[in-house]
């Protein structure tokens, strides 16, 4: 009914129809004129010009990039980052992908490992950073490493103690010794303070001083103190003996000849020793101070930490990416490859890793791209005091331009460096991505 | 093997029976240290988030001295204290205000002067179009890093530094191009016959955009709005640069940094908050999340 009124005059204009096309796409076209375009060019300029903008510098601030310390580290922390990272999580991606084709309860398994990825990644640094600190009763990953150390290496049972009396000496490394000089038949009081109640055996029974060993050297460990302080070297009632504590008996050169473990009331006893020139002492594995921690936050390891606080973020990304590639390789040549007797790691090398090679190479790529550009969880995972020896290229961007110093001219130079090196990985990701749609 | 099922039949049934049963153990067994390992990888990655969580319920006197792990032990040591605290202190809130205007100003502009463009780019001629989608692509590779310093000035200049209309639009502007590249892609595999019967029945190109094109094209956009609300919501760049006063709750943990370990019973709940909704958008949109999220990795 409307095609008789439909006359080459009633149809629009070419101005008109141009005139609609301009207002659908002049909003696009402001906010990218203003918010891109005009600061791309500018920021190339500005990265030519010296800190204020009024004198131009030529290369100058380039220079700099990679002969200031902080950058020079920078720009190898991001070296690192880009030799490690981007493979690692191919790598981790492509065997999740693979092993949870071989499971029931494999949609789980994405959730929990896809999850981190929609989590900021500076909150991710916050939850690693907790996971990081360096104190093995509230960092996790300490405590979960004192575990097998402690276990390798047990920690003294009574690693805070201190001698009692001025008798007893030597260092927590050696051993607590007794001083005096001995002779056979005596009786040696090894008082010990310091010692917190939870470390105290549950078998320790009341101290006493031990009967004198005729042909060798008696003693008592025990604990030397009373509520109110008691008196120092002397054994009273309530003061407990430790028990377990192995006893060294020691020759002049200070080796040790003869050991033995005290009783409940923490008293011991060498029978059948010379005393003349020997030394007793407590061992000192009895002071071994337990686990204190890695310092993931501290200076040197600080780059490692962030990694694997990024790697936990971006392994799911790869796997799901990988996942559905993995689920689009043609079942039939895996199969005929089974059939011809391949094993299974022969398939997986030969025929499903050359298969799915773009995949791999679009996450990988994706990945070099995303570690350029690392910036926030750097700065939540690493403490201020580290922030220094963790620097990667867009953390000394921000610190340069905006960080106190407000070096507009190397900030928009680093800034220009970033954008050089993420430019032909895009490119080909976008290449590789348009092919794909 | 035709041959052999006459012998076979005298056969007893019950290892006929058994057998697949046996095999599917068999197979289980062999498959049960797999089984394992993957369990144990699962749980290594949702631990480091339940840390957070379980620290965050600790109380203020044992939040710095005892491992969120001690939860297990006395689970009645638990206290959501720290929370309510949380949402007592203003910085906190007005922060929490502030990362919710950005994200939906930030996914709804974008979106929208994203669709515009796209349907131009997509079913409007005009000269140089197929130009200057190219030029739109291309800006996909600009860091945002390369915009910060002239931002900046301009912020300042115009007046608008420290405001949350300078963060949406820093983000609407990022969003732009990726956000075309995708709809524009979308908008094209559209059927022809539907827009050209609407044009023949006399309806506008505005009319067309908004009755047609955005009902049709809602699962890219559901996909784009996804990705771009956490992006928005997740951002820390864009806000810790132009941000003073106006800082989202990422910004505001960060500014409690100074003494993380004295000031975690605020940092763990707050940043368990700050990412408590991009999980409930996980969860409650996977599907979406995942195409969106797989599409926007060019990004």
């Amino acid at each position: 009914m409307a095609a008789p009124e439909m006359g080459p005059g009633d149809r629009p204009g070419p101005w008109r129809r141009h005139r609609v096309t301009i207002a659908f796409l002049a909003p696009a076209a402001i906010l990218l004129g203003i918010w891109i375009v005009y600061p791309t060019i500018s920021t190339f300029i500005r990265s030519f010009f010296d800190r204020e903008g009024s004198e131009f510098v030529g290369l100058d601030n380039y220079g700099e990039i990679f002969t200031t310390d902080l950058l020079v580290t920078a720009v190898k922390n991001n070296a690192i980052w880009l030799a490690v990272v981007p493979a690692l999580v191919t790598a981790i991606g492509l065997v999740f992908g693979v092993l949870i084709e071989r499971i029931r309860w494999s949609v789980a398994f994405r959730v929990a490992v896809f999850m981190p990825m929609a989590i900021s990644l500076f909150a991710a640094g916050v939850i690693w950073r907790v996971m990081d600190q360096q104190d093995p009763e509230i960092g996790a990953i300490n405590a979960s490493i004192a575990i097998v150390a402690d276990a390798v290496d047990p920690p003294g049972a009574f690693s805070d103690a201190q001698p009692s009396t001025k008798l007893v000496g030597g260092t927590i490394e050696e051993g607590l010794s007794f001083r005096e000089p001995l002779a056979t038949g005596d009786v040696v009081p090894l008082g010990l303070t310091a010692i917190p109640p939870d470390d105290v055996p549950d078998d320790a029974a009341q101290a006493r001083e031990p009967d004198p060993v005729a042909d060798g050297i008696a003693g008592v460990v025990w604990i030397d103190f009373l509520p109110g302080g008691g008196k120092p070297g002397v054994v009273e009632q309530e003061e407990l003996g430790l028990p377990g504590v192995v006893m060294e008996l020691r020759d002049e050169g200070g080796e040790a000849i003869e050991t033995v473990e005290t009783e409940p009331d923490g008293t011991f006893a060498f029978a059948g020793v010379e005393a003349a020139g020997a030394t007793v002492a407590i061992s000192p594995e009895t002071f071994e101070e337990p686990f204190s921690g890695v310092d993931w936050l501290g200076p040197n390891l600080i780059t490692p930490a962030v990694m694997i606080a990024y790697i936990w973020v971006w392994a799911g990304f790869a796997m799901v990416v990988i996942g559905a590639g993995l689920a689009a390789l043609p079942r039939d040549v895996l199969e005929a490859a089974r059939t011809d007797g391949a094993s299974e790691r022969q398939v997986f090398r030969r025929v499903t890793v050359p298969l799915l090679r773009p995949v791999l190479i679009v996450v990988f790529v994706t990945m070099l791209i995303n570690v350029l550009k690392v910036f926030d969880i750097v700065l939540s995972v690493a403490p201020a005091s580290s922030q220094d020896d963790a620097n990667v290229i867009a953390l000394a961007m921000w610190r340069t331009a905006f960080g106190g110093v407000n070096d507009f001219g190397l900030g928009s130079a680093i800034a220009v460096l970033l954008f050089l090196l993420v430019i032909p990985l895009l490119a080909f990701n976008v290449r590789s991505f348009r092919r794909e749609v | 093997m035709a041959t052999s099922v006459g012998h076979a039949e005298p056969a007893p049934v019950g290892p006929a029976v058994h057998e697949p049963g046996a095999r599917r153990l068999g197979r289980l067994l062999s498959k049960t240290p797999l089984n394992l390992l993957l369990a144990f990888i699962g749980l290594l990655w949702l631990v480091p988030t339940l840390g957070l969580f379980l620290t965050s319920l600790l109380p203020a006197d044992l939040i710095s001295s005892e491992g969120w792990w001690n939860v297990f032990s006395a689970p009645s040591s638990t206290t959501f204290e720290n929370y309510s605290a949380l949402f007592r202190n203003d910085a906190i809130t007005s922060a929490l205000l502030t990362t919710v205007l950005v994200a939906i100003g930030g996914t709804v502009i974008p979106i929208f002067v994203g669709a515009l463009a796209a349907y131009a780019f997509a079913w409007l001629e005009f000269p140089g179009r197929d130009w200057l989608f190219l030029l739109v692509v291309a800006l996909l590779v600009v860091p945002l890093q390369m915009a910060l310093i002239p931002m900046f000035s301009f912020y300042n200049d115009v007046g608008i530094f420290d405001t949350v209309l300078s963060l949406i639009l820093f983000h609407t502007a990022f969003a732009l191009p990726f956000a075309i590249f995708l709809l524009r892609n979308f908008f094209v595999g559209i059927p022809r016959d539907i827009l050209e019967s609407a044009r023949i029945d006399g309806a506008s190109e505005v009319k067309i955009f908004v009755r047609l094109i955005l009902p049709l094209g809602l699962p890219a956009i559901a996909s784009l709005a996804i990705f771009q609300f956490l992006w928005t919501w997740n951002d820390f760049l864009v806000a810790l640069t132009f941000g003073r006063e106006t800082q989202p709750i990422t910004v505001a943990i960060f500014s409690q940094f100074r003494q993380f370990g004295a000031n975690i019973e605020l940092i763990a709940p707050a940043a368990f908050v700050s990412l408590a909704v991009p999980l409930a958008v996980f969860f409650a949109f996977q599907r979406y999340f995942v195409q969106g999220l797989l599409a926007g990795s060019v990004k």
